[in-house]
Parts: structure tokens; C-alpha cells; sequence
């Protein structure tokens, strides 16, 4: 099992960014569908807004991943006085 | 400590922690559920479709602040305690509220309308991010340790009864009013009400003691003197922030939003039900699946959090698509047999556009089927002076269900809400295990309101987004939900344990 969270780790660590990337390209690309100024306008806003929140989540997802791969997971605290 | 306390007093806690959370919820939900027809009042005339995605962008608004609202007051229940700290979310969410129905229209101050809707539903969310940690940590650490599942449960059903309340308190109004008085003014009215609501629940909330564990931890000299840098700066205490986003609440939020909040946004705008049909489906659900928030917090305390909560998660990944299939079936009318149905005279009403010499013709013919069930059929022409008449595509909504399948939705919605007991009914007795009491309100509060306000609440949003994406097909935005709980399933399975810290007093 170990082993598996260690592997695991390294797609977390490489999904945060492909995650940010994929949400990126989306954003241009719909921008890029607008028409009127008002269209693009709420499509930035929105796209802006995902983009904003998902960045500081999907770098959470690195270092999750990143924490796995070192094996901080391996042994859980069996209490909150071990934290 | 918490085994001294006589059980009169524990319910006495909870009684008094669920019904002010439970008035928060209500106060954020009615805000989201009367969103369109706060567009039409409070944003400007000239875009309707624009009005409203400005609002659904306060909506969005409203949930990003949540995680912020999470630390701001999470590090003051840290610092000076929980009785405090979540009486005055109270405070700042039952003011706000009842200022939005206080704002007068964009016709009669303009730009002011939507500025002051943004900023109360941002003050909204912020004391939303602030009241639930709050409510959860209270009880948890007044509630015995064998217990604590079944105690905390019952926090857990006020974000569903707050969401009854508000559909109940709306279809009431509306019902009472009538559809065109409840569109220009009546909408106020729930959140007028939401003033005498919160007045009784801080009467209730003074009245009671701080939490036997921080009071203890304070008469000792060791409360945390920085909540925010031992909660996110210690790697101890930050892994476990993260696991409990990934492999917790960011699956249980998805799960959350999309029984309780896209299941109606699918019915109402998919599937175009009536309003009040719609309303009353989630209603029946939501009244048959709430005591199994406190039937699966109960049994988590015999079996362990992390299977029940994985649990909820895998049947929806399975069965959310199937479901809303049915959903799509069961209301096309194209699939209905038209045989002996009856057609009312059509309701014709003229529009002269403005600015041009061009009119609308609007006509309206109520169908009603044999088995009972009807729907409108609307059809806009353009009369236009260079062209004539332009016929456009017919319209069909405001759908009625025959008894049959009004029952089967609700079935079906029942079993999405039950999904949604399983995952949150125990959630809140596993994050209070996972942190210690000195930073427990901040620790908590952050991966609970990343988890439900971010993930779970930007469901309608982005599911809708999705749906509108060239080649989607009306089922396409629950890929959304069914990928984020798919990712927290697997993480969850594999890094969380299913045992319980039963000394959550240190």
C-alpha cells in the first residue's frame, strides 16, 4: 500500500498542473467564441473567476501529491495530539 | 470533561447551535433561489440574460468568500471562543439578509442596486464561512466521545432544512401572493422575515456557556496564540488539511450540491417542470431523507466515518447519470401520448418592441393530457414592417407531472438526498477528530468551506457551463460533479483512515 500512495502521489503532483493548464486553454477558447462585448465581457468574469479559485487548489493538489510521494501519509496520527 | 455533561444540557446545545445554523442556511439559500427574479428587480433592464449571470456571478461570489469567512472567524473562535465568534456571524448574515430585502429596485437608484446586492451577499458568505466550523466544534466538544456522530448529526441536517425552510417560506409567499405580486415585491418577504428569525436565535445563543474544552484550554494559558500559522504553516497540521479537502469534503461537496440545488436547476431549467412542481419534489425528498443524516451520523460512530462517507460517494459517480435520464425521458413531451388531450383557447398577448416599428406576438395554449399531467406551449411571431411575420420555434414548460412520475422524481431525488446524508452526516464529528481543540475551529473550517463552497457550490455553475459547450448534451455537466467525487473516492480509499481519535480533548 505504500508503495501505491508513493505512485499515486506523483499523478496528484502532475494532475494540479495539468488541471490549471486544461482550465486555461478552456478559458481562451471561450473567450474566443464571444461575439459582442457584453458576451465576452461575462465570459472573462466567469472563466476569471474558476481561474482564480482553481490556482491556489490545484498548487494544494502539488504539494498533497508532493506530501504523498515523501511518505508523510504512510503512518497517519492516531490522535490529534501526535500533530 | 465532555462525559459530565447531563444529556438535558446536550440537546440544550444542540438545539440552540442547529437552529441559528439553520437560519444562516436559510438566509443563503433564499438569496439563490430567488436569483432570477432578483436579476429582474435589482440589475440593469436592457440584458435579461445578462442580469442574471451578473447574479449567478454574486452567487459564485458569495461561495468563493466562504473559505475566506472560514479563517477570519475560524482564527477568532481560535483566539477569544466559539460562543462569540458564531453570534456574530449571525449578526453580520441576519442583517445583511434582511437588507437585501430592504434594496430598492435599479429602476429607482440605479448602479447602487447591484452594488449593495454584491456587497451584502459578499458579507453573506463571509459569515457563512464563519458559522459552521463554529456550530460543528461546539457540539462536537460537548458531546461524549462514543456519541459524537450521532450529536453532531444533528447540525449537519439544518443545511437541509434550512434549504426546506426557504423553498417552503418561497412557495408559501408565492402561493399566497400570486405569481405577479410575488415578482414585484413579494420576493422581500423572505427576506424581511429572516430579521425575527435571527432575533430569537441570538436571544438563545447568549444564554449559553462556552465550550468545555476551550474554556479549559484558556483557564490553562494554551490557547494558540496564531491559529492561521500552526493551522497552514506546521506540516503536521497542513497535511491533514489537505487530506481532509481530497479525500473528504471536496467529494462530499459535489455530492451535496448537486442532490440538493442541480437537481431542481435541472427539473426547473432541463427539463422545464412547473416552479412549483419542481419545488414540491425536492420538498417530499428532502422531508423523507433528512432523519438519515442523523441515522448515518449515529451508525459512524459504530463502524467508522471514511466507508460510509466513500460510500455516498460511489453511488452517486454510478447512478447520477441514470437518474437524470429519467428525468430527461419522463418530461419529454415529444415521448407523451397526445391522444384525447385537451387544448385550452390560446392566450394571445401583442409587445410593440421598443425603438422599432416591430411587434411580438406572444400566443399560450395550456395542454392537458389524460393521465393528467400538462404543460404550455408558447409560441413567439415577429411581425416585423420590413419582413411580416417571422414565426419562431414553439416553446414548451411550465410542465405538470401525472402522479405517477411526480412520485418516481421524488423517489429519485429522495435517493440522491439520502447519497448526500451519507457523505455529510458524519463528516463533521471526522474533521473535529483530525484537529486539536487549540486550532480545531481554523483547521476545519477551511477544507469544509474549500470542499462545499468551492467545489460543491460552483456545481450549477460549472455544470452549466459544460452543457453549454459545443457537442454537450443536456447530461454533460454532471461529468463535473462525477469527475470531482471520482478523484475524492480514490484518495479517500487509499490515504484516509477509518479510525476515530476518541480523545478529541487535547
Amino acid at each position: 500500500m505504500k508503495a501505491v500512495k508513493k505512485f499515486l502521489g506523483l499523478i496528484w503532483m502532475v494532475l494540479g498542473p495539468m488541471a490549471m493548464t486544461f482550465l486555461f486553454i478552456q478559458a481562451i477558447e471561450k473567450v474566443g467564441l464571444t461575439h459582442t462585448d457584453i458576451e465576452r465581457t461575462n465570459t472573462i468574469l466567469q472563466w476569471g473567476i474558476i481561474l482564480f479559485i482553481f490556482f491556489p487548489i490545484s498548487l494544494g493538489l502539488m504539494i498533497f501529491g508532493f506530501y504523498a510521494w515523501k511518505g508523510e501519509y504512510d503512518q497517519l496520527p492516531e490522535s490529534s495530539e501526535e500533530i | 470533561m465532555s462525559e459530565i455533561i447531563p444529556k438535558n444540557n446536550i440537546f440544550k446545545v444542540i438545539g440552540a447551535s442547529s437552529l441559528g445554523t439553520l437560519i444562516e442556511w436559510y438566509d443563503f439559500y433564499i438569496f439563490g433561489s430567488l436569483a432570477v427574479i432578483i436579476g429582474h428587480q435589482l440589475f440593469p433592464e436592457d440584458a435579461g440574460a445578462s442580469a442574471l449571470i451578473n447574479t449567478l456571478a454574486i452567487f459564485a461570489a458569495g461561495f468563493i468568500v466562504r473559505p475566506f469567512g472560514a479563517l477570519v472567524f475560524g482564527r477568532l473562535g481560535d483566539l477569544i471562543g466559539r460562543k462569540y465568534t458564531f453570534l456574530l456571524t449571525l449578526v453580520l448574515m441576519g442583517g445583511s439578509t434582511f437588507l437585501i430585502g430592504l434594496i430598492p429596485s435599479y429602476k429607482t437608484i440605479g448602479y447602487a442596486a447591484p452594488i449593495l446586492v454584491l456587497i451584502l451577499r459578499l458579507i453573506q458568505g463571509l459569515a457563512l464561512g464563519g458559522e459552521y466550523g463554529g456550530a460543528a466544534t461546539y457540539v462536537a466538544e460537548h458531546a461524549p466521545k462514543n456519541r459524537r456522530g450521532f450529536f453532531t448529526s444533528w447540525i449537519q441536517t439544518t443545511a437541509t432544512l434550512g434549504l426546506f425552510l426557504s423553498l417552503g417560506v418561497i412557495v408559501i409567499t408565492k402561493n399566497i401572493l400570486g405569481a405577479e405580486a410575488f415578482g414585484n415585491w413579494g420576493w422581500r418577504i423572505p427576506f424581511l422575515l429572516s430579521i425575527v428569525l435571527v432575533v430569537v436565535s441570538i436571544y438563545i445563543r447568549m444564554k449559553m456557556h462556552e465550550s468545555p474544552m476551550f474554556s479549559k484550554l484558556k483557564s490553562e494559558g494554551k490557547i494558540s496564540k496564531n491559529p492561521l500559522k500552526e493551522s497552514f504553516s506546521q506540516k503536521a497540521n497542513f497535511k491533514m488539511v489537505l487530506l481532509a479537502l481530497f479525500g473528504a469534503t471536496m467529494g462530499q461537496g459535489v455530492i451535496w450540491y448537486t442532490g440538493q440545488f442541480y437537481a431542481q436547476s435541472f427539473l426547473e431549467n432541463t427539463c422545464k417542470l412547473d416552479f412549483n412542481d419542481s419545488r414540491y419534489i425536492l420538498l417530499w425528498g428532502i422531508a423523507f431523507a433528512t432523519p438519515f443524516f442523523v441515522v448515518f451520523g449515529s451508525w459512524s460512530d459504530k463502524v467508522g466515518r471514511k466507508w460510509i462517507m466513500l460510500t455516498g460517494m460511489l453511488l452517486g459517480i454510478v447512478f447520477y447519470r441514470p437518474i437524470y435520464q429519467i428525468f430527461l425521458n419522463d418530461t419529454d413531451t415529444s415521448k407523451m401520448d397526445l391522444t384525447g388531450a385537451v387544448y385550452m383557447a390560446p392566450k394571445v398577448k401583442h409587445e410593440v418592441i421598443p425603438g422599432t416599428p416591430d411587434s411580438l406576438y406572444t400566443s399560450t395554449t395550456k395542454v392537458t393530457l389524460k393521465n393528467g399531467a400538462s404543460f404550455n406551449k408558447i409560441q413567439v411571431d415577429t411581425l416585423s414592417l420590413k419582413n411580416g411575420l417571422l414565426p419562431a420555434k414553439e416553446i414548451i414548460k411550465d410542465k405538470v407531472l401525472p402522479t405517477a412520475t411526480f412520485w418516481k422524481f421524488v423517489g429519485l431525488i429522495f435517493f440522491q438526498i439520502l447519497l448526500v446524508t451519507m457523505v455529510y452526516g458524519p463528516i463533521a464529528a471526522f474533521l473535529v477528530e483530525l484537529f486539536p481543540t487549540k486550532i480545531r475551529y481554523t483547521s476545519m473550517s477551511l477544507p469544509y468551506h474549500i470542499g462545499n463552497g468551492v467545489f460543491g457550490g460552483l456545481v450549477p455553475f460549472i455544470a452549466t457551463l459544460i452543457a453549454s459547450f459545443a457537442g454537450s448534451t443536456p447530461l454533460s455537466g454532471l461529468w463535473y460533479p462525477i469527475g470531482i467525487a471520482t478523484l475524492s473516492l480514490v484518495i479517500g480509499t487509499i490515504y484516509l483512515s477509518n479510525k476515530r481519535d476518541e480523545n478529541i480533548n487535547d
